[in-house]
């Protein structure tokens, strides 16, 4: 934590953050891989390939930034009114070969970027379907808040809490209950936003086992704070095994079950073993309510102050 | 803090002069009105673009409706095309208007100025009564999403034609009260592209909306 | 009677916002109290209030940004102090209150303090470097400000009766519907903006009106210093991007008031149309913003490097195409929506073009440098820290302006870092180097130059502090806005970032103490010239402060930086001219009708949030009323007779040439 505070602390009391060595840069990243995830520390192919596109974007961008920065400080120090040796040139205030440079090098910069743009957003938009077998389905719905998850192949659900097999394919479906939020698993990968009436998709893959941390990163109300969820990637044996235990749950999620669930407050992880298998078609149809905010307080609905338990 | 600002010339009052400081005045007045006319052209351009923000939620929901009823059942041509007769036609009493107040006519620009405001009237009678109409048949704004963006952006013409009207009366009162002094020309001229550009926004309403909802 | 207010609206259970309140209510009253007792008031009203003077509008609207700096700001300590405190749920502010305080934190930073921060160095500025006596439209400057500081009281308002938007500050729905902000709080923050819009919308028709109408004779377009094409550019996006806000609030209004349908979850609403419309808004709106920061320190870097700015005309053209394709970018703002990827890349390749023009803007700065004699004044300390600093917030920009990285990147407080990187930066920074910069122009003595290098080094460690640590945090997953989290790893890093704001802090005490400082000893501080940074354009041609009609003559402009070529020539090119060119000046006559008519706009706001229809009608009647007085006044001029105007000049050319001798 100490070397990590320190490098990653960049005020000018030590220069400006772009004047910091590579190997210092390279700390700061592995520092804050090891603060637990995060996009730098992905797990997964989506956020593999975006982490390249971010990295080798801004390599691109310092190796013209670096020189700037150095270069204003150099120009300023050495064109101080004090210092004798510099020439004073006060009519120069045009050179067509400066100006060509000076055009021609954030554009060369920019098409080299926008190459990396246009090929990185069509490989990695989210709707597009991962190379694999065995895809798995998730129908994901933000409410107020907490998320629900619903696996329509194996007729579960579960609240607050995704369990997904690594190395297979994860295609989800995403939708609002009430307000927008963005579905965002950072060790994975690319986020998404949930709106109500309509289906966003996103497909994402877990390569290594492990928890990982999801939330909600679209700001939503009172009880945002608390809309996040652990990711569980187990292998294909320890999610069937999931699979089979949530099967026996005993509560069902049908409209009652989410119309109580549409009531403002955060919730524990709950697990259904049944499910309604219309129901997500019927909530983006808008043939179910939407969450009714807080208008409509029910006795036992949790204030938006409660904590997460 | 600041010598000569408002505090000195508050007490000096302009000068009654002759021959070459009445001509400056007159090069001064005249630069004046085409300042005027500028600025109020830059405005009627944000205003445009006003009317476009609505018009692009309104294509945009045009299919969202809910369930209810869509432009082809809702849009009554023949009432909205009598709106459009008497729009236009006021456009060209506010034309005569401005040729009379160019003319110091004051009977041709009250004349004018009257039958422009009768016409306007009539245009925002029609347009209540058939926001009414819909209203009472429970296609009213809240119905669905199309017709919200329905009511919106014709009420939001129809709220400057209001306002057009209001200004209209203020515009006949001046110069009733004080003639055709520069400042009130400049208002005439203001008033008028004004009240031109409002005509021209519906002929585009009344195309986009009305003929193309109809014939979907 | 009343609507739905009542006694209960007064926050008597929120400690913070009942104790802010009486503090700026006991300030208020005390600053009132001591006009009044002073006798001042007939002075402030004539001169100040109801003055129609550019110059003095430009002073009103920069002190509102710096008051409302200080409430923004206040709100930004109480964010980062709850931040470091607020894991596993510790901290001091609940959600209801914390939700309202970033939203106030952001809706008051961009529209009252660096809106009225920028609107306000133009107003000032803008007609003295065209070598003009006022802008188009005197009156309705006045309006536009008013109208502006009445959006501003709206907002403060709402800390002590009532409370404000818990949802963010671009209010997207549905949460800002009223099925889920079922409060006044969204109503405060619409008609808040609605009322200060009309004042930007008339504040850029005037300003674009006055750069292209009414210059000096022979100050061509490509002799204009950049400030004017950059505030050009600015108004301009103003002009058509505000209109955009004014509609979408509008129909936002409409779904709160009268049960539309434009965004709400029922009846086919939908929400990505307002997402839409209010970036088509607001992406235009940080150019507005940027542009004329841009320009000032164009002046200061030609000023302080004593050269002429290098490519000038490559400045122009990077400007105006700043201004273009800033309409052409707004959906980098919401790429996880999950719009398909050719309009993704779209988007993403058009924003980073933008990046072209403003590298070639950076550049050019550095070669105007090239060769100069660099005096390290206050202003160009501030330069030179933005660009060091813009240069990173537009490189982490121009990353998330990736779609791809942006899908990992979005919404987190890497993003919060980007846009605090360029607005502090880019705006903040420039805006601050302008009012060193012109603040002896608009009162004839200095600014305390070792206090301004105090402010200037806190701000800068401030903001490195505060917000590098936000990039890290934002690469680990933090997203924004929120009120406690369960991450033990990034407490540290908010801890530092809450230390950077306490930096930032004593910059803005350095930033208090130099006023107080300077104005006491103002006359140490004095300078008669008219021109104490050795300038270049025709503000510094005449006095300091400018008379109320700013040049007795107006210049016959012959060149780029006309005041420094004439400085240049003979002795002659500055001399007076001869007695028959000074002529009578006309200048608008004050008017009560921006203060009236804002007095009556801020009562309709408040009226209309709280439903009291007849005092709508009422206030709405009342306004009108004002207007009407105004087209029925008699006398719409003043006359500066050709003398006075004379007299003052030649007293300033005297006072110039002793002091330079």
């Amino acid at each position: 934590m100490e070397r990590r505070m320190l490098a990653g602390q960049p005020g000018p009391a030590q220069g400006y953050p772009c004047r910091i060595p590579k190997v210092v840069l390279a700390t700061v990243c592995l520092g804050l891989a090891a603060c637990g995830g995060g996009v730098l520390a992905p797990r997964g192919p989506v956020g593999h390939a975006e982490k390249m596109i971010l990295i080798d974007s801004l390599v691109i961008m310092l190796a013209i930034v670096v020189p700037t920065i150095l270069a204003t400080a150099a120009f300023a120090w050495w064109y101080r009114a004090g210092n004798a040796r510099s020439r004073y040139l006060p009519d120069w205030d045009y050179s067509g070969k400066v100006e060509l440079v000076v055009w021609f090098i954030p554009a060369l910069v920019i098409i080299l970027l926008a190459g990396v743009t246009w090929i990185g957003s069509h490989s990695l938009d989210p709707a597009k379907p991962l190379q694999g077998t065995g895809t798995v389905e998730v129908q994901v719905v933000s409410l107020d808040w907490k998320w629900l998850f619903i696996y329509p192949q194996y007729g579960v659900a579960s609240v607050n809490e995704l369990t997904v097999p690594t190395r297979a394919p994860l295609h989800f479906s995403l939708t609002s209950a009430s307000v927008m939020n963005a579905f965002f698993v950072p060790q994975l990968g690319s986020m998404i936003y949930t709106m109500n009436g309509m289906v966003t998709q996103l497909n994402l893959e877990a390569d290594a086992a492990g928890t990982y941390e999801g939330l909600s990163a679209n700001y939503s109300g009172a009880g945002f704070s608390d809309m996040h969820f652990d990711v569980h990637a187990v292998s294909a044996q320890e999610f069937k095994t999931w699979v089979e235990s949530a099967r026996g749950a005993p509560r069902r999620l049908d409209e009652a079950a989410y119309l109580a669930l549409g009531q403002q407050g955060t919730s524990p992880v709950l697990v259904f073993g049944s499910t309604d298998p219309q129901l997500f078609e019927r909530l983006v149809a808008q043939s179910l309510p939407p969450g009714p905010g807080p208008a409509a307080p029910v006795p036992d609905a949790k204030q938006p102050r409660a904590k997460a338990p | 803090m600041n010598a000569v600002a408002g505090g000195a010339s508050g007490a000096l009052r302009a000068p009654t002069g002759h021959g070459k400081k009445l001509e400056d005045r007159r090069t001064h007045d005249q630069s004046k009105r085409i300042i005027a006319g500028y600025g109020f052209w830059i405005f009627l351009i944000s205003d445009i673009i006003l009317f476009s923000a609505f018009f692009a939620t309104y294509a945009v929901l045009t299919d969202s409706t809910a369930g209810g009823a869509g432009g082809r059942a809702l849009f009554d041509l023949k009432s909205v095309g009598i709106e459009t007769g008497c729009l236009l036609t006021s456009s060209l009493t506010c034309g005569l208007a401005a040729v009379g107040s160019r003319f110091r006519r004051s009977d041709l620009f009250q004349l004018a100025m009257a039958a422009t405001f009768v016409l306007g009237a009539a245009f925002i009678a029609l347009e209540v009564h058939e926001f009414a109409r819909m209203v009472r048949a429970g296609n009213g704004p809240t119905r669905s999403a199309f017709l919200s963006a329905f009511f919106a952006l014709i009420g939001c013409h129809g709220l400057h034609v209001s306002a057009g009207l209001l200004w209209l009366l203020t515009m006949m009162a001046q110069v009733r009260a004080r003639g055709y002094r520069p400042e009130i020309l400049r208002r005439i001229l203001c008033f008028s592209l004004f009240w031109h550009t409002l005509d021209i926004v519906w002929i585009g309403l009344f195309s986009l909306v009305y003929l193309v909802g109809v014939a979907r | 009677m009343w609507g739905k207010l009542s006694w209960a609206a007064i926050p008597l259970h929120e400690p913070i916002a009942i104790v802010a309140s009486a503090v700026v209510l006991l300030v208020l009253a005390g600053v009132v109290g001591w006009v009044l007792v002073r006798g001042h008031f007939a002075y402030l009203w004539k001169q100040w209030l109801t003055s129609v003077d550019h110059k003095r509008i430009g002073i009103m609207y920069v002190v509102l940004a710096l008051v409302m700096l200080l409430r923004g700001f206040s709100d930004a300590i109480l964010m980062r102090s709850q931040q470091a405190l607020a894991l596993h749920g510790g901290g001091y502010l609940p959600p209801e209150h914390y939700d309202q305080i970033f939203s106030a934190h952001g809706t008051i930073m961009i529209f009252f303090v660096a809106m009225p921060f920028v609107i306000g160095l133009m107003n000032f500025v803008v007609p003295l470097q065209l070598g003009v006596r006022d802008v188009a439209f005197p009156v309705l400057n006045s309006v536009g400000f008013w109208l502006t500081a009445a959006g501003a009281l709206l907002v403060n308002v709402s800390l002590m009766v009532g409370e404000f938007a818990r949802t963010g500050w671009l209010a997207y729905p549905p949460l800002s519907e009223l099925t889920y902000s079922p409060g006044v709080g969204v109503d405060y923050y619409l008609w808040a903006l609605q009322i200060s819009g009309i004042g930007t919308l008339i504040a850029g028709i005037n300003l674009v009106t006055t750069i292209l109408k009414l210059r000096a004779p022979g100050m061509n377009y490509l002799r204009m210093p950049m400030f004017c094409w950059t505030a050009l550019a600015s108004s301009l996006l103003m002009v058509a991007a505000f209109p955009i806000l004014t509609a979408t609030f509008a129909m936002l209004l409409l779904d709160r008031y009268l049960g539309f349908h434009f965004f709400t979850n029922e009846a086919g609403g939908n929400v990505m149309m307002y997402v839409n419309l209010i970036w088509a808004w607001g992406h235009p709106e940080v150019y507005i913003l940027v542009l004329p920061a841009f320009g000032i320190y164009s002046e200061v870097f030609a000023t302080f490097s004593r050269k002429a700015l290098f490519g000038y005309r490559s400045m122009v053209a990077a400007t105006m195409a700043i201004c273009l394709v800033s309409f052409m970018v707004w959906l980098h703002h919401f790429f996880t929506m999950g719009a398909g990827a050719n309009v993704n890349t779209a988007f993403g390749i058009a924003t980073m073009v933008i990046a072209v023009p403003t590298g070639v803007k950076i550049f050019n700065w550095l070669f105007t440098m090239y060769g100069g004699r660099l005096v390290f004044a206050t202003p160009i300390l501030w330069s030179l820290a933005f660009v060091v600093t813009f240069v990173i917030g537009g490189m982490t920009g121009v990353l998330l302006a990736a779609p791809p990285a942006d899908f990992v990147l979005h919404n987190s407080v890497f993003l919060v870092a980007h846009f605090h990187n360029v607005i502090i930066g880019g705006t903040l920074f420039g805006a601050f180097a302008g009012y060193t910069y012109w603040f002896p122009k608009a009162f004839g003595f200095r600014l305390h130059d070792g206090l301004g290098k105090a402010a200037f080094w806190c701000w800068v460690v401030g903001f490195y502090l505060a917000f590098m640590p936000l990039y890290a945090l934002g690469l680990t997953g933090m997203t924004r806005r929120l009120q406690h989290y369960e991450v033990a790893a990034w407490q540290p890093w908010l801890v530092v970032a809450a230390v950077g704001a306490a930096f930032v802090l004593a910059g803005i005490g350095f930033q208090v103490a130099q006023l107080v400082v300077s104005i006491r000893r103002r006359e140490a501080l004095r300078d008669v010239s008219g021109d104490p940074w050795n300038g270049r354009t025709l503000e510094w041609s005449t006095a300091s402060p400018p008379p109320s009609f700013n040049f007795a003559v107006l210049p016959q402009v012959q060149g780029q930086d006309d005041f420094w070529r004439r400085k240049q020539l003979s002795d002659a090119a500055l001399a007076s001219p001869a007695d028959e060119e000074y002529q009578d000046i006309h200048l608008p006559r004050n008017s009560a009708t921006g203060i009236v008519c804002a007095f009556f706009a801020s009562v309709m706001g408040f009226a209309l949030v709280w439903h009291i229809w007849w005092l709508v009608g009422l206030a709405f009647l009342c306004a009108y009323a004002t207007f009407v007085k105004l087209a029925w006044r008699e006398q719409q001029e003043d006359s500066v007779p050709a003398d006075l105007a004379r007299e003052l000049d030649r007293a300033h050319r005297a006072a110039r040439q002793g002091s330079a001798a």
